[in-house]
């Protein structure tokens, strides 16, 4: 897959087609995902709505690679990822696509600098860690251990570790789950002005109403379906939000 | 440095104690292996130089006396290259200050020079000098044994007549790295020496002028040496030859190169156990590792890296530590590998050590440790290479308990909880718990098998010594004596009881095998000197008919029933079919037995005797040996307990020095593996133990459930390592036969005891170490991290 060009507004990045999952549990079988249809556009900001168990973590990882779906197919800007072996995965993962963890899922025995560097090592054209640092304003903290940062430090560390590439699309899981709300806008400030400043197509997961206003589009999901899709022409900046 | 490489290093750190415990128990084996092969491989090649500087000859042969000119008929033998025609004589000797007998061994010398071949090296002194009949050079570890110097004096009584010999040089030769008395199995440099004089004085003294009884021959390149050997035969048979040797059984080369065959096969034994112990260290440390890392690995391939980069990661871990194992073992196995040269090398005074080690060795230890490295991670590894990112980001789900058996059998009351908690937790790990009693076996297996040589050769000697062979003196002519000298030797005084014997050098035939060896001859019946059954019963030997040691049937092919053919090398020289009757159990030495009238029918010469047994009172014994040497019949006086002493002296050096090497070792394995096991066990449960202890539990009660778990597994283990120790001495005692030496498996408790009390000792400080993490567990920091 090549470098990502310049991105256009409303140029498809991704085109979800009859997705379903089943984790087969032995006796029962259980529906993840159940036929999702959906498209992601360069550039804008989404977030996937939905109670817990609906399948949006799971829907997630099949766009970004780390889950293969049971049935039906994904298209990452017209090459159907279903299809990709897990080299062509792999290479996906490392030179398109940045993940955000609700647990930030930093490497305990890695400073903040060295836990972005251990990705732009690998990347192409990546920032340095410094910069990306910077972006999330964490430049008095890279050399400090994940045990030595709050949790909305760390978070902001994963943030850095996971546009430091510069990946054509950022995949955020509960980004805010496990932060008190104070910290938590911190973290969707961060999100916001590296879709803003980089052009990042991101995709932010919640459970949270409002955190959903900074999007431009709501994405809801229930039991494994998507229920609707909600334009929002005039999304809030994530500093204003409150929850 | 990549970010990736110091994560690896890092979690190293982390994981540091556990590290070099593995490090260690794989410098163990290591270390084994380096010492072995190193010490193995510089001998050879320090004896291969040796025997080609000093010009040690490829076949020898005796005979009674033969004129020198039946050498110009030798060196024209197809394949013969040089010839070197010489006397030897056997004498006793009084050395002053020395109560006791000594039987010399004189090899004769050209006068002034070094001779062809067989040449000296002169640690002191100098060579005999043209025209003096009494000077004599003596073999390096007889002077040492006695003190003698050049410029020392000694008596030999050479004929019967007592001549004064004058020490002029000290000397080593290729042909006397063992100085091992004919007959004899073991060197005992103080009663029984080599030594070297000048040929003129030595042939005037046995009546030798122009003529030799011994024959040294250096092949020409490409010659067989059997050719050789079978030509020399035919033309020294009539001169009363016994049959030439080719160097392969040669006395000292063949004891010299038995030992290294030993020697190999522990280089080789060991060091695999302590790399299959290494290997399974890593397995539990390394699945473990990968178990607590599995959302770290999701992390690495959710940013792609590819399953080769997570498996590389930590195969490269891995390698460090077998690296460090490696090059530490290596350091360290040089090392002990140049002390334990040097303890051969002066047991059998080479002139100089040829000590380094070559580059295979170094390569081959490489390649063993990182294949034992990598085989005992590689399911671990793979596993984690094989985990799907989006699984491992979910915890893994909880530990899948149940009751135990015994509780579902209802015994439940029985078991207090914490008691409970480790019946559970056994239960539920039945694999790593066994992997760690087999683990902590193997330690003492090891030790069992250290030990196991020192067991088994007690055994051997007692049977040999206290049950067979019972004589206090023995006492050999010069040559078969008549009957009556037994009755002489009975009436003298000390002497409790005397037994009659005949040993005939023979060579039996069997099919297309021959043996050359000598037969005994028993009287009907025999106290002092008895052939045992395989049930270790005395036999009495029938009127008619051969019995052989097990092993000798074994090398002829011959069962019970079956006919050997007899060739009598001395008297008689007959060749007659004898039936051999049942087999005979003999640890030390081969050997054929036969009712010494049947025996004395066969040899002619009417009846004779070898020899005499003599049982005697200890109080008269230097009386009795002093008055022995003036017989000038008597060749030579053997006490028993000196060839026991001698047994023990040769043998138990290297045999202490390497139960004590094993000690060490086999102490790091059990310690390695209890200590990992403990701190793997500590790591998956802080959790559950803090809980506890925030719960209310004393931390007695805690330490109880870890502590009382690995006490138990322990325990386990000391069986399992004495039936492994059993199984690897026999699997050992195979490769250790000899014609020398028959080893029986046999284990004392001492040794068992011993076992038992290393491992347990390890076992004790680990758990002390171990308890103290516990009581610096940190209740609260455990509960709120989250892996
Ligand atoms: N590995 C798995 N095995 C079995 N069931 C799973 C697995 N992962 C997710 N599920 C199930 O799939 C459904 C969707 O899960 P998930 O995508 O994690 O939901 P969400 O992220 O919206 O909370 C849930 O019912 C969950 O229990
Ligand atoms: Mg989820």
């Amino acid at each position: 897959m090549k470098h990502p060009p310049q991105e256009t507004p409303h140029k498809i990045v991704f085109e979800a087609r009859g997705v379903t999952k089943v984790y087969d549990m032995g006796t029962v079988q259980v529906y993840a995902l159940r036929g999702v249809d959906l498209d992601l556009y360069a550039g804008e900001l989404v977030v996937l709505l939905g109670a817990s168990g609906s399948g949006k973590s799971t829907l997630l990882n099949i766009l970004g690679g780390l889950d293969t779906a049971t049935a039906g197919r994904v298209f990452y800007r017209g090459e159907d990822l279903t299809q990709a072996d897990e080299h062509q995965l792999t290479d996906y993962r490392r030179y398109h696509v940045g993940f955000v963890f609700q647990f930030y899922n930093l490497i305990p025995s890695l400073t903040a600098r060295e836990n972005v560097a251990i990705v732009t090592e690998i990347a192409r054209d990546p920032m340095t860690p410094e910069e990306a640092l910077d972006i999330v304003g964490l430049s008095d903290r890279m050399d400090h251990f994940p045990a030595q940062l709050s949790g909305g430090q760390q978070q902001r560390v994963a943030i850095a570790r996971a546009i430091a590439k510069q990946p054509a699309v950022l995949l955020c899981d509960e980004p805010t789950g496990a932060l008190d709300s104070k910290t938590g806008v911190v973290v969707l400030e961060a999100l916001e002005r590296v879709n803003r400043a980089l052009g990042t197509t991101t995709a932010i997961i919640t459970h949270n109403a409002a955190q959903a206003q900074m999007a431009s589009r709501i994405i809801h999901l229930s039991d494994g379906q998507v229920t609707q899709i909600e334009q929002n022409p005039n999304p809030m900046p994530a500093s204003e939000i409150t929850w | 440095m990549k970010a990736i490489d110091r994560k690896m290093l890092r979690d190293l750190r982390a994981m540091w104690g556990q590290a070099l415990a593995i490090a260690f128990v794989i410098v163990s084996g290591v270390a084994t292996f380096v010492t072995m092969t190193a010490t193995m491989d510089s001998l050879q090649r320090t004896l291969a130089t040796y025997y080609a500087d000093y010009r040690f000859a490829d076949a020898f042969a005796s005979v009674r006396r033969a004129p020198e000119q039946l050498q110009n008929r030798l060196r024209q033998i197809e394949g013969v290259g040089q010839v070197q025609t010489r006397v030897m004589a056997a004498v006793n000797l009084e050395v002053p200050g020395f109560g006791e007998p000594v039987t010399g061994q004189i090899v004769s010398i050209p006068e002034g020079k070094q001779p062809v071949l067989n040449q000296l090296f002169i640690r002191e002194g100098r060579l005999v000098r043209p025209g003096r009949e009494d000077e004599v050079l003596l073999n390096e570890a007889f002077a040492e044994a006695h003190g003698l110097e050049p410029g020392s004096t000694l008596t030999a009584i050479i004929n019967g007549r007592r001549k004064t010999l004058a020490v002029v040089g000290i000397a080593l030769s290729p042909e006397f790295l063992m100085q091992i008395q004919p007959g004899s199995l073991f060197p005992d440099p103080q009663r029984f020496g080599v030594m070297w004089m000048g040929r003129p004085a030595l042939a005037a003294a046995y009546d030798m002028e122009g003529a030799f009884n011994d024959v040294n021959i250096a092949l020409a390149p490409g010659a067989d040496v059997r050719e050789v050997v079978a030509q020399l035969d035919v033309l020294l048979k009539p001169y009363g030859s016994q049959g030439g040797q080719e160097r392969a059984d040669q006395p000292s080369h063949f004891y010299i190169t038995e030992e290294f065959r030993q020697l190999r096969s522990m280089a080789t034994i060991l060091p695999v156990i302590f790399l299959a112990v290494a290997a399974f260290l890593l397995n539990i440390v390394v699945t473990r590792l990968i178990g607590t890392q599995r959302e770290q690995i999701a992390v690495l391939k959710a940013f792609g890296y590819s399953s080769t980069d997570v498996g590389w990661h930590f195969v490269k871990m891995v390698l460090v530590i077998a690296a460090v194992g490696a090059v530490g073992g290596t350091v360290l196995g040089l090392w002990m590998g140049n002390g334990m040269a040097n303890l051969y090398m002066e047991f059998y005074r080479f002139p100089y050590l040829d000590y380094t080690l070559r580059l295979p060795v170094f390569f081959a230890v490489l390649a063993l440790t990182t294949g034992a490295a990598l085989v005992g991670v590689i399911r671990a590894v793979r596993r984690a290479v094989k985990l799907p990112p989006a699984e491992a980001m979910r915890p893994a789900p909880p530990a899948n308990y149940r009751p135990t058996l015994v509780e579902r059998i209802g015994l439940k009351h029985l078991f207090d909880q914490p008691t409970r908690m480790i019946a559970r937790n056994l239960e539920r790990q039945p694999i790593k718990a066994l992997l760690t009693i087999i683990g902590m076996a193997a330690s003492g297996a090891i030790l069992v098998l250290g030990l196991f040589f020192s067991d088994a050769f007690d055994y051997i000697i007692d049977v040999q010594y206290g049950m067979a062979e019972r004589a206090d003196l023995t006492v050999t002519f010069n040559q078969p004596t008549s009957t009556a000298a037994l009755y002489e030797v009975q009436a003298m005084p000390g002497v409790l009881y005397a037994e009659p014997f005949r040993a005939v050098p023979v060579r039996l035939h069997h099919h297309h095998r021959s043996y050359e060896t000598g037969i005994s001859g028993i009287p009907d019946r025999p106290y002092l000197r008895r052939v045992l059954n395989r049930d270790l019963d005395p036999i009495s030997i029938p009127p008619e008919g051969l019995v052989l040691t097990d092993r000798l049937a074994a090398k002829l092919d011959i069962e019970a029933g079956d006919q050997v053919l007899v060739e009598v090398l001395e008297g008689s020289r007959r060749t007659i079919a004898v039936p051999v009757i049942a087999p005979a159990q003999q640890y030390i030495g081969l050997g054929a037995y036969m009712n010494l009238n049947q025996l004395n029918r066969i040899a002619g010469n009417g009846a004779a005797l070898s020899g005499v047994l003599v049982a005697i009172d200890a109080r008269y014994e230097d009386q009795l040996v002093d008055a022995l040497q003036e017989r000038p019949r008597v060749a030579s006086i053997v006490s028993q307990e000196r060839i026991i002493e001698s047994v023990y002296e040769t043998s138990g050096q290297s045999t202490l020095t390497f139960a004590f090497i094993l000690t060490l070792f086999a102490g790091v394995i059990a310690f390695g593996v209890v200590y990992n096991s403990a701190r793997i066990t500590l790591a998956e449960r802080d959790r559950e133990l803090a809980s506890l202890r925030v719960l209310g539990f004393t931390r007695n009660e805690i330490a109880y459930i870890l502590l009382g778990e690995l006490a138990l597994l322990t325990l386990l283990s000391l069986p399992v390592a004495f039936a492994l120790g059993a199984l690897l001495s026999a699997a050992t005692v195979e490769s250790l036969q000899t014609d020398l030496y028959e080893f029986p498996v046999v284990l004392g408790r001492g040794t068992f005891a011993y076992a038992a009390v290393v491992v347990l000792s390890a076992a004790a400080i680990s758990a002390l170490i171990i308890r103290r993490m516990l009581n610096k567990l940190d209740l609260v920091g455990v509960l709120k991290t989250r892996e």
